[in-house]
C-alpha cells in the first residue's frame, strides 16, 4: 500500500512543470481498467443469452414465414403469414391454449396462497425451525421426471392410489387421464407438489425482513392478526411476491414434462384426445409433424410469446393494483 | 412474528411435511413389490422385499452409472461456471458505476420474462449444425450463467458490502478483479453457496433440453434416462415396479445432497433476508 503511494507521488514528481499532469502507463491502466471492466464482467451473460435466447427466437421469427419443404434440410418459398394462420385456426392449438391455461390457474393460485400460509406459519418462534424449514424445501429435489412418474402411478386410471381411496368413500373412480378437467387437476398437483415449498421459503425470507416495529405498532393500534398480515405484511413483502407470481407465471405457461410424462400411450400427445396436450408440447409435436415441421412451430412459439407476455403484465398491473390497495 | 405458535400450526406444518414425503415413500412401495403386485388392486400401501429385484432390472435396462456421471459432469460445471459469472456480473451491477447499468440491469431482469424454454427447438437445430448433439458441451452450454443468477447475486451484493470498502480498495490502488477477489468474493460467499446449490439442483432436474439435444445418442442424464425406462418395455405395458425403482434410485444422489446441505441452504437464504 506504501509503497504503490510512493511510487505514485514519485511518477507524478517527474511530471512537474507540464501544466495538465500527463497520466503514467500505470494510471492510465488503472483508469482504463477502472472504466472498462465493470462491461468486461457482465459480458458472459450477454454473450449466452445471445447464443440461447436471442439468436433462436429471431431465427425462428424469420422461419416462420417459410415453407419446408417434406424431408428438406432447410427451408423453401416465403409463405408470408400463412403458418401463423394455420396454427391459429388448429382446433389442437385451441385445446392446448386452454388446457395450458387451466393447468396453470390449478397450479399457480393455490400454490402463492399456500407458500404464503406455510410462509408465515414458519415465520414464528416454532421450536425445531430449520427442521421444519428443510421438510419444505423436501419435493423440490425430486426431478419434475421423477415426480410425473410417482404422480402418473398415484393417478393410475384403474389402480392408483387416488382412485381406491375414492372408491373406498364411496365415489365413482375419476379418469385421470381421459377426463379433461381431471387430468388437468393431476398434472397441477404435480406442479404444486415441487413448487410450493420453494416459494414458501422466498417467500419466508421476504418476511423475515419486515421490520418487527410494524407488526408492535400494529399491535398497540388494536389490528388483529388478520389485519395485520393483510395492511403490513403482505404490502411489505409485494415485490418478492410480484417476483414469485411473475415466475411462475412463466413456467406455468411452459409447462412440459409433467404433462408428457402423465401421457401413458408413448404418442406424447397429451391424451388420446389432448386432454392435456399444453402449448409447449404442441410446439414439439408440430415440429416433428409431416407438413411444414419447422416454420409452424416457430410460428406457434411467437404466438405463445405473446400469449406469455400479455398474461405476465395482465398479472403485473393486477398484483399492482392489489398492493396499491393494501397500502392504503 | 414474535409469539408462539399454537398446535393448530404444528398439526398443519406437520401435515403438509407428511404430504411432502408421502409420494417418495410410495415411489418406495411400488418400486418394492413385483411387477405383478404393482398393478394389483388394492394397490399395496407397505413396501415388499423386491426393492433389489427391480433396481437389479433398472441396472440392467439402462446405463445408470454412466448416467449418474453424466449428471455429475453437467451440475458440476454449470454450478461452477453460473457461480462464477453471475458473481462477476452481479457485484458489477451492484457496485460499480457503469454508464448503462440501470438498462442493463433492466435488461437481465427482462430476460427472466422471456420464455427461452419456447427457443429451444431453434436452439437445437442451431447446436444440431455446430455438431454438439449429443455432447455433454450442449448441454451446459445454456447454463453457462443464468439471469435468474445475475439477480440473485446483485441483490445480495448491494447490502452486503459497503461502499467505503471498495473506495478503500481503490485507494490502496487495487484493480478492479483484485477488489472482485478479496472485497467481493468474501461478502458474497453465502449467497454463493446457495446459488451453485440451487444451479446444480435445477440442471439435475433438467429433463426438456437433455432430451431434445441427446435424442439417440449414448450420453444420457438420469432424467433422460428414466424417459428411456419408460420407454424399454416391449409389451406395451408399462413396468411401474420397475420405473418406481429407477425414478427413486435417480432421486437418491440429490436426497443425499439435500440432507447434507440443507441446514445451511436454508440457514444461508434466511441470513441473506435478513441483510437484504
Amino acid at each position: 500500500m506504501t509503497t504503490i503511494e510512493a511510487t505514485r507521488t514519485g511518477d507524478a514528481g517527474k511530471q512537474t512543470g507540464t501544466p495538465p499532469p500527463r497520466l503514467t502507463r500505470r494510471q492510465r491502466l488503472s483508469r482504463w481498467d477502472f472504466h472498462f471492466s465493470p462491461y468486461l464482467y457482465v459480458v458472459p451473460f450477454f454473450l449466452v443469452f445471445l447464443l440461447i435466447g436471442v439468436y433462436p427466437m429471431v431465427y425462428s421469427g424469420y422461419l416462420s414465414f417459410f415453407s419446408w419443404p417434406r424431408f428438406g434440410p432447410t427451408h423453401g418459398e416465403g409463405v408470408g403469414w400463412a403458418n401463423y394462420v394455420h396454427v391459429l385456426q388448429d382446433p389442437v392449438f385451441h385445446k392446448a391454449f386452454w388446457n395450458t391455461i387451466g393447468i396453470f390457474v390449478l397450479s399457480s393460485g393455490p400454490q402463492v396462497v399456500i407458500a404464503t400460509v406455510i410462509a408465515a406459519m414458519l415465520d414464528t418462534h416454532l421450536r425445531g425451525r430449520t427442521w421444519w424449514r428443510m421438510s419444505v424445501l423436501l419435493p423440490f429435489v425430486v426431478a419434475p421426471a421423477a415426480t410425473a412418474l410417482i404422480f402418473g402411478s398415484l393417478f393410475a386410471d384403474k389402480t392408483g392410489l387416488v382412485n381406491e381411496i375414492i372408491q373406498g368413500l364411496g365415489l365413482p373412480k375419476v379418469g385421470w387421464h381421459t377426463d379433461r378437467f381431471a387430468s388437468w387437476t393431476a398434472i397441477a398437483s404435480m406442479v404444486n407438489y415441487r413448487w410450493t415449498g420453494y416459494n414458501t421459503l422466498i417467500i419466508l425470507a421476504a418476511l423475515q425482513a419486515v421490520p418487527r416495529q410494524l407488526y408492535e405498532a400494529a399491535s398497540i393500534d388494536g389490528a388483529s392478526r388478520v389485519r395485520q398480515f393483510f395492511h403490513v405484511t403482505l404490502p411489505s413483502i409485494s415485490p418478492t411476491m410480484v417476483f414469485v407470481i411473475i415466475t411462475s407465471t412463466i413456467g406455468g405457461l411452459q409447462i412440459f414434462t409433467e404433462p408428457r410424462l402423465f401421457d401413458t400411450n408413448l404418442q406424447f400427445q397429451g391424451g388420446a384426445d389432448y386432454q392435456y396436450q399444453t402449448l409447449t408440447m404442441y410446439v414439439f409435436n408440430t415440429a416433428n409433424s409431416a407438413t411444414d415441421p419447422y416454420p409452424r412451430a416457430a410460428a406457434a412459439t411467437w404466438i405463445i410469446v405473446l400469449i406469455i407476455v400479455v398474461i405476465a403484465l395482465l398479472n403485473f398491473g393486477v398484483t399492482r393494483l392489489v398492493q396499491r390497495r393494501s397500502e392504503r | 412474528m414474535n409469539r408462539r405458535p399454537g398446535a393448530l400450526v404444528y398439526g398443519l406444518l406437520a401435515a403438509f411435511v407428511l404430504g411432502s414425503a408421502f409420494p417418495l415413500y410410495w415411489s418406495f412401495v411400488i418400486g418394492s413389490v413385483t411387477k405383478e403386485r404393482a398393478i394389483h388392486s388394492p394397490p399395496p400401501l407397505f413396501p415388499g422385499g423386491h426393492f433389489l429385484d427391480n433396481a437389479r432390472r433398472v441396472f440392467d435396462q439402462i446405463d445408470f452409472w454412466s448416467a449418474l456421471a453424466n449428471s455429475v459432469i453437467i451440475s458440476g460445471v454449470s454450478a461452477v461456471s453460473v457461480v462464477f459469472f453471475s458473481t462477476l456480473a452481479g457485484y458489477s451491477f451492484a457496485k460499480l458505476r457503469f454508464r448503462g447499468s440501470t438498462v442493463g440491469m433492466g435488461f437481465v431482469i427482462a430476460t427472466m420474462a422471456v420464455p427461452t424454454q419456447l427457443a429451444l427447438m431453434p436452439l437445437l437445430k442451431e447446436f444440431s449444425n455446430l455438431g454438439l448433439a449429443g455432447t455433454r458441451t450442449a448441454v451446459v452450454l445454456p447454463w453457462l450463467v443464468t439471469a435468474f443468477g445475475v439477480f440473485f447475486m446483485r441483490q445480495y451484493l448491494v447490502d452486503a458490502i459497503p461502499d467505503e470498502l471498495i473506495e478503500a480498495a481503490r485507494v490502496d490502488g487495487c484493480s478492479q478483479i483484485r477488489t472482485f477477489w478479496t472485497v467481493a468474493v468474501p461478502a458474497a460467499r453465502p449467497a454463493m453457496a446457495i446459488l451453485a446449490l440451487f444451479t446444480f439442483m435445477h440442471t439435475w432436474t433438467d429433463f426438456m433440453w437433455p432430451l431434445l439435444i441427446l435424442q439417440g445418442s449414448d450420453v444420457q442424464t438420469l432424467q433422460t434416462a428414466l424417459d428411456q425406462l419408460k420407454i424399454a418395455p416391449a409389451g406395451g405395458i408399462s413396468d411401474i415396479a420397475l420405473l418406481q425403482a429407477g425414478t427413486l434410485l435417480a432421486t437418491i444422489p440429490l436426497l443425499l445432497l439435500f440432507i447434507a446441505t440443507g441446514r445451511q441452504l436454508v440457514a444461508g437464504i434466511m441470513q441473506g433476508a435478513v441483510k437484504g
